[in-house]
C-alpha cells in the first residue's frame, strides 16, 4: 500500500487475492470510490503459443486445451478447425453433430464453474454449492463421451477420438431435461434476489458504442444489447443446420453481464436437444490422418463462440508438420480493455461484483 | 472408420472463382489504394492485405471509416528471420455492419528487424493503429514486449504479460529457443 497524496491510495489487489483471480490489478481508491484501476495479467502465462511452434499438429492438442480446462472442447475447436483447413479435411457428419454437443456442454460445464465463483464473491454461497453439483450431471456425461473428466483433448483435426458408448444418446437425454429443470431454479433463487440486483443493477454500465469501440466479445458484448453470436452470425460444423436463439440483454451493466451466461446455458439444453434429434445414428467420427501431417504455405484463421466469446486461431504454416506460428484471439484477453472503464467510479466493495460479470478466465487471458 | 487420405494440397488453390462478396471487399480497398496494396488472397469470409509500413495508417483509416470495420480480433507478430523482417498482423472484424459479420479482414504490415533487439529503441517501429482501432492497446502491447516491436504514438507501451525483469531476447523471436526441444 502507497500513499500517493493526502486522498488517493494505491492498493494492489492480488495476484493471490482470491477475489482478483490469477492477476493483480492496481487500484487507486479515494475514499470508497475506485478512482482508477489498472489490471496487470501474466501471473498464469505458459507460453502455449511458442510450445506450439516446437511441436507438431496433433502433438499440440492436449497442451492447447490448457488454457480453459473447463471449457477445454471450445477452447481447442478453433485450432481444430484451422488445422483441417489447412490439411485440405472434411469432417463425418456424425463427428459434426458430435463436436456439438461436446462443445454444449463444455459450455455449460465452464458456465456453472463461472457463475459458483461469482456467488460466493457476491457471498450467496447457494450460489456456489448448486452449480458446482450440478456442474457434474454434465462432467459425468462428458466423461461417458471422452474419457476424462475435465481435460478431454476430444476434438482432433479430423473429427473427434472416439464415438459415444452404446444408449449415450437416451442417457443424455434424461440429464439434458433434469439439467434444465435445475437451471431454471436458479433465476428464483439468484437472479430474481433483490440483494443481488440492488448490487449488481447499473453497476459497471458499458454502453453499446463502448461496448463495439472497445472490441469486446461473448457475454459482455452481447449484455450491451449487441446482437453477435459466432454460431449464428459464421456458422461451423453442425451448428448451421441448428435453431440458435442469440440472447441479448439492452443495460450493459453488471446484472445484465451475468444473466446472459445463464440464459446461454438454457439455450445450450435446446441445442444439444436439437442436435440428438438431427445426428445421424451411425457412421464414422474420424478421417485418418497421414502420420506427422504437413500443411501448406498457406494461412487459417478460424473462430468459434467459446464460454467467453469468440476465441480464434491463427495458423501460419510453411510446409513442416510443425505450424509455424500458431495464435489464439481468446475472449478474456479482449475483454479485459474494458475493466479499467467499468471500475473507474466503482465503490470498492463492488468490485468483485463488477469484474467477475466480465467472464474473464485469468489463465486464459495469459495463455 | 473410412480410410480417406488427407490430401496435403492448399484449398485455395483448388478453389477456381473467388467469392463474390470477398472479391468485392478486396476491389473497393484495390480501387482506392491501388499498387500501395497487395491482395494476397480471398478465400471465403477472409481477405486478406498487405500494405507497406507507411501506408498501414491511410489504410486503417479507410477500413475504419468507409468500410465500416470497427473492432481488432487480434494482432499477432510473425518473425521472418531470413527476410529480416517481422510481419504484423491485424484481424479486423465489424460488429455494426451486418454484412460483414462473417468476415475477417487480415491487414498485414511489416516491420525491418535487427539481429540483436534492442526492444524500443531500435528500428524495429510500426505506427500505432490505436488511435484508430482503440481495440488493439492491449494487443499491441503483447505484441511489443513478445516480438519487440515498437508502436509509435501508442499511449502505454509498456510490458503486459513478462516479468519487469525480463533481460532475455523478445521471446517469439524465432532465435529465441525453448530449452530440451
Amino acid at each position: 500500500m502507497e500513499k500517493v497524496d493526502e486522498r488517493i491510495m494505491t492498493l494492489n489487489v492480488g495476484p493471490q487475492h482470491p477475489g482478483s483471480g490469477h492477476m493483480r490489478i492496481i487500484v487507486k481508491i479515494d475514499g470508497d470510490y475506485i478512482v482508477s484501476a489498472e489490471p496487470d495479467p501474466g501471473y498464469v502465462h505458459r507460453g502455449e503459443e511458442k510450445m506450439a511452434e516446437y511441436r507438431n499438429y496433433i502433438q499440440n492438442i492436449p497442451h492447447l486445451e490448457r488454457p480453459v480446462i473447463h471449457d477445454s472442447c471450445n477452447v481447442l475447436y478453433p485450432y481444430c478447425l484451422g488445422v483441417e483447413e489447412l490439411l485440405g479435411i472434411e469432417v463425418p457428419e456424425r463427428a459434426k453433430y458430435l463436436r456439438v454437443i461436446a462443445s454444449e456442454l463444455n459450455r455449460c460445464v465452464y458456465t456453472q464453474y463461472w457463475l459458483a465463483i461469482y456467488g460466493i464473491f457476491l457471498g450467496h454461497s447457494t450460489m456456489f454449492m448448486w452449480p458446482a453439483g450440478d456442474r457434474e450431471l454434465y462432467i459425468d456425461m462428458l466423461e461417458k463421451m471422452t474419457g476424462a473428466r475435465v481435460t478431454h483433448s476430444y476434438f482432433i483435426p479430423g473429427g473427434i477420438r472416439n464415438d459415444v458408448p452404446a444408449n449415450f444418446e437416451d442417457m443424455l437425454l434424461k440429464r439434458v431435461n433434469y439439467f434444465e429443470k435445475r437451471i431454471k431454479e436458479y433465476g428464483a433463487i439468484f437472479y430474481d434476489n433483490p440483494i443481488l440486483i440492488s448490487r449488481t443493477r447499473d453497476a459497471g454500465k458499458l454502453s453499446r458504442e463502448d461496448a463495439i469501440r472497445l472490441g469486446t466479445t461473448g457475454s459482455t458484448l452481447r449484455a450491451s444489447g449487441v446482437d453477435y453470436d459466432l454460431r449464428v452470425k459464421e456458422p461451423y460444423d453442425a451448428y448451421g443446420e441448428l435453431d440458435i436463439k442469440v440472447n441479448t440483454l439492452k443495460e450493459g451493466d453488471a446484472y445484465a453481464r451475468s444473466k446472459i451466461p445463464w440464459l446461454d446455458m438454457l439455450e445450450s439444453c435446446n441445442i444439444i436437444r436439437q442436435a440428438l434429434q438431427k445426428m445421424p445414428k451411425s457412421g464414422s467420427v474420424r478421417v485418418k490422418l497421414k502420420p506427422n501431417p504437413k500443411g501448406g504455405n498457406d494461412e487459417v484463421y478460424k473462430r468459434v463462440e467459446s464460454g467467453r466469446g469468440s476465441l480464434g486461431c491463427y495458423i501460419v504454416s510453411k510446409s513442416q508438420p510443425e505450424p509455424y506460428r500458431v495464435k489464439m484471439s481468446v475472449g478474456s484477453f479482449r475483454n479485459l480493455i474494458c475493466m479499467p472503464y467499468l471500475l473507474k467510479g466503482e465503490k470498492l466493495g463492488n468490485m468483485p461484483a463488477v469484474y467477475w460479470s466480465l467472464n474473464y478466465w485469468p489463465v486464459e487471458a495469459d495463455r | 472408420m473410412s480410410s480417406q487420405e488427407t490430401k496435403p494440397v492448399a484449398q485455395s488453390e483448388l478453389v477456381k472463382d473467388l467469392p463474390k462478396f470477398e472479391k468485392s471487399i478486396a476491389d473497393k480497398i484495390e480501387k482506392k489504394f491501388g499498387s500501395k496494396t497487395k491482395i494476397e488472397f480471398v478465400k471465403e469470409n477472409r481477405v486478406r492485405i498487405k500494405v507497406s509500413k507507411e501506408d498501414v495508417l491511410d489504410v486503417a483509416k479507410f477500413l475504419h471509416d468507409e468500410m465500416h470495420y470497427d473492432h481488432a480480433e487480434a494482432v499477432t507478430g510473425v518473425d521472418y528471420p531470413e527476410e529480416k523482417e517481422i510481419e504484423v498482423v491485424y484481424h479486423l472484424g465489424s460488429y455494426t455492419d451486418p454484412e460483414l459479420a462473417n468476415q475477417v479482414l487480415t491487414l498485414a504490415t511489416r516491420a525491418p528487424r535487427e539481429d540483436n533487439p534492442n526492444p524500443g529503441s531500435d528500428s524495429t517501429k510500426l505506427p500505432s493503429l490505436r488511435d484508430i482501432f482503440y481495440s488493439v492497446e492491449f494487443h499491441e502491447r503483447e505484441c511489443f514486449e513478445m516480438l519487440g516491436v515498437y508502436f509509435d504514438g501508442h499511449p502505454d507501451n509498456r510490458r503486459l504479460l513478462l516479468p519487469e525483469d525480463w533481460a532475455d531476447l523478445p521471446p517469439m523471436r524465432k532465435d529465441f529457443k525453448l530449452k530440451g526441444r
